[in-house]
């Protein structure tokens, strides 16, 4: 094996879809022959030409790739130090990145024959991404989706219905993103002659994690011939907001080989993280544990009885953390910071006033970092921040957060 | 030879097919679950199956999610399932028990560390639904080597091709799951069954018992006369939910038990 290979942080996970000691495979048997099937489906996709043609013709028609570079001028004159570039994935079609992973999971359920779609949802922007291609390809839809997230994320709800989805609201636990994905689990299981199980982070069993980042890559990608056109180098620091990780994982990617590129993910600190878990920071706060398929850090207690956690984004609510980030922060490749449902509130209201671009909640985590970091750097230090999505669903949180009555203008 | 072992000898030289009885240890509190799992064997049950509670109980059905509920909520711990464990065998050194659970609570407390208080409480077999053959490094093998048998999930989409990996490190028993899809679902169909306990029985001489939507003694005695013997669970963990003393939910054990045996 050549050296650069054997020093590449690029070439995870191995064939047991290991990342370091995260990963794997723990699922029930009945799923283990489909689990099979998708890997060996997307490993021949991974190199047909295909495939991607069909990927790349619908980024560009349909969800409206490359997505913007933008130069943050008035934030970064405010912040008086770092240069601050935004990457527009809150521009793409649906209003978030999870429409990048969506493609690529539907194209393939299309290939294997698969009818009806299920899927996961926190924020609803995964479900409405799913929805939307689904009505594209006429797919049959059913988004699980936390009972408590479906009254915080309303718009969103409402969104998937008009697509054609059915919303099923979960009532299990604490009705957040990880119950919901235990009943799309469970359906799975259930159903699955005909269905396909489409995840919308880098989570799960294998080949989920590595497919999903395979999928939003191409935002790295982009980012990195943007800041060479723009700058004609690569950027300093790369920055994204955690919930399972897949945007962050889509951003960092075609940085990690890049080892002068400092990588930051920021986890939710909902109300700070301490001994009383009011927080989603899974790396920050959690251990190692096996759950929805794979090994990763998660919120648990003694006992390996899995906590909720909490957060102002339905987005980020999640006890986990993909397993490559867990890897990542193990060898210390990435770094891992969490930031306050305060601190976020701060940053989407700076976005708001500064830049004219409402943030999601989630990438105003992200943001809120940068805020901090950007005032002691230097005036040629290049950050780029993923602005993963836009804070349409979240203006009714924002407003009874800031103590704004909804009709009272 | 493990007490699993000793208990399908015995069962064979009777005649008879083995009932096995589900149970969530600390559902609905610590003390009558012990009440309930030692009045198990009198009860007619061959094999008691003692689940280990999870927050996250992604292969069950409402039934058994809640059963785990309502042990977490009265505290019972992994300590303390084990702890039921040692309390039975203080007067039945004989029936089996094997721990039926997810992962994550073992691989927490340490898989070496478990094992070996496990031993020591009496257990005699795990049945860890998220752990596939794929994964049997982590507990499997080292169980094996520990003296526990791992019963692995044999499922209607185990074709050809996979059983003999799913056979290959199973020990004690085969569980063969009567339908795709969670506890306490659809009722299991013992035409459908039966060719599939012929496929595996020709493939391992381990006995294949089947679970999963049995829950009257009549479908016991039917899926029981195609296989081995049945396990019946969510439809005993309702009995508890509904606050069944613990005299009726054994009697209910022994209508079921009775069903299974007559096959
Ligand atoms: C805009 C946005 N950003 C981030 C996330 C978190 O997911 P991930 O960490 O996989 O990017 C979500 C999830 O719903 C989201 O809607």
């Amino acid at each position: 094996m050549p050296d650069d290979i054997l020093n590449s942080f690029m070439t995870g996970p191995d064939e047991n879809g290991r990342f370091g000691d995260f990963g794997g495979r723990f699922v029930s048997e009945t799923l283990m022959p489909l689990i099979l099937e998708l890997e060996a489906q997307y490993e021949h996709a991974k190199t047909d030409e295909t495939f991607w043609a069909q990927m790349h013709d619908l980024w560009t028609h349909y969800v409206g790739r490359p997505s913007p570079l933008y130069y943050a001028e008035r934030l970064t004159q405010h912040l008086g130090g770092a240069k601050i570039y935004l990457k527009r994935d809150e521009l793409n079609h649906t209003g978030a990145h999870k429409i990048n992973n969506v493609l690529g999971q539907i194209i393939l359920a299309r290939r294997m024959g698969k009818t009806r779609i299920i899927a996961e949802t926190g924020a609803g922007q995964h479900g409405v991404a799913t929805a939307t291609v689904c009505a594209k390809f006429g797919l049959k839809c059913v988004v699980y989706m936390g009972a408590h997230d479906v009254e915080r994320q309303a718009p969103n709800v409402f969104r998937m219905k008009l697509l054609g989805a059915e919303v099923i609201p979960v009532t299990s636990g604490r009705g957040t993103l990880k119950d919901a994905m235990n009943d799309a689990l469970r359906d799975w299981v259930t159903n699955v002659h005909d269905t396909f199980y489409c995840i919308g982070t880098v989570a799960g069993p294998h080949p989920y994690p590595a497919m999903v980042r395979d999928f939003q890559a191409i935002i790295g990608k982009e980012a990195k011939e943007q800041m060479q056109a723009a700058e004609g180098r690569l950027p300093d620091t790369i920055i994204a907001a955690i919930g399972g990780g897949s945007n962050a994982m889509g951003l960092f990617f075609p940085f990690l080989d890049d080892t002068d590129v400092n990588i930051i993910g920021v986890e939710a600190g909902g109300k700070g993280v301490n001994s009383k878990m009011e927080h989603c920071a899974s790396l920050t706060g959690g251990r190692p544990g096996v759950l929805h398929g794979n090994r990763t850090y998660l919120l648990q207690d003694d006992d390996g009885q899995i906590l909720e956690g909490f957060s102002i984004s339905a987005g980020l609510d999640y006890p986990g953390i993909g397993p490559e980030h867990a890897w990542l922060h193990e060898i210390g490749r990435a770094q891992y910071v969490s930031i306050t449902d305060l601190e976020a509130l701060e940053a989407f209201q700076l976005s708001c006033e500064l830049e004219g671009i409402i943030p999601a909640l989630e990438p105003s985590h992200a943001l809120a970092h940068v805020m901090k970091i950007a005032p002691e750097l230097p005036k040629d230090h290049l950050i780029i921040m993923n602005m993963c999505g836009r804070g349409d669903k979240d203006i009714f949180t924002v407003a009874r957060a800031l103590g704004f009555e909804m009709g009272s203008f | 030879m493990t007490r699993i072992d000793a208990k399908f000898a015995e069962l064979h030289t009777a005649g008879k097919k083995a009932f096995v009885a589900y149970v969530m240890a600390g559902d609905p509190n610590y003390n009558t679950s012990l009440e309930i799992v030692r009045g198990l064997p009198a009860a007619g049950v061959d094999i008691i199956e003692l689940g280990i509670p999870f927050t996250d109980p992604m292969a069950d059905g409402p039934t058994i999610q809640l059963a785990g509920q309502r042990a977490l909520e009265a505290g019972q711990t992994l300590e303390k399932t084990l702890q039921i464990a040692r309390e039975f065998r203080k007067t039945d050194d004989a029936t089996p028990i094997v721990l039926m659970g997810y992962y994550n609570p073992i691989y927490s407390r340490g898989v070496d560390r478990f094992l070996k208080d496990a031993v020591a409480a009496g257990i005699d077999g795990l049945i860890i639904v998220d752990l596939p053959p794929e994964e049997d490094s982590e507990l499997c093998i080292p169980a094996k080597a520990a003296g526990i048998n791992f019963i692995r999930l044999a499922t209607p989409t185990t074709d050809d091709k996979r059983l003999p990996k799913v056979l290959q490190n199973t020990s004690g028993f085969v569980y063969y799951v009567s339908i795709t899809g969670i506890t306490g679902a659809a009722a299991a169909q013992a035409v459908d069954v039966a060719p599939e306990v012929a496929r595996i029985k020709s493939k391992t001489d381990l006995p294949v018992i089947v679970g999963f939507g049995v829950r009257t003694p009549d479908t016991a005695q039917e899926i029981a006369a195609v296989a081995d013997g049945t396990v019946v669970g969510s439809a005993i963990v309702e009995r508890i939910a509904n606050g069944d003393s613990p005299v009726d939910v054994l009697a209910f054990v022994k209508s079921l038990a009775d069903g299974a045996h007559r096959a």
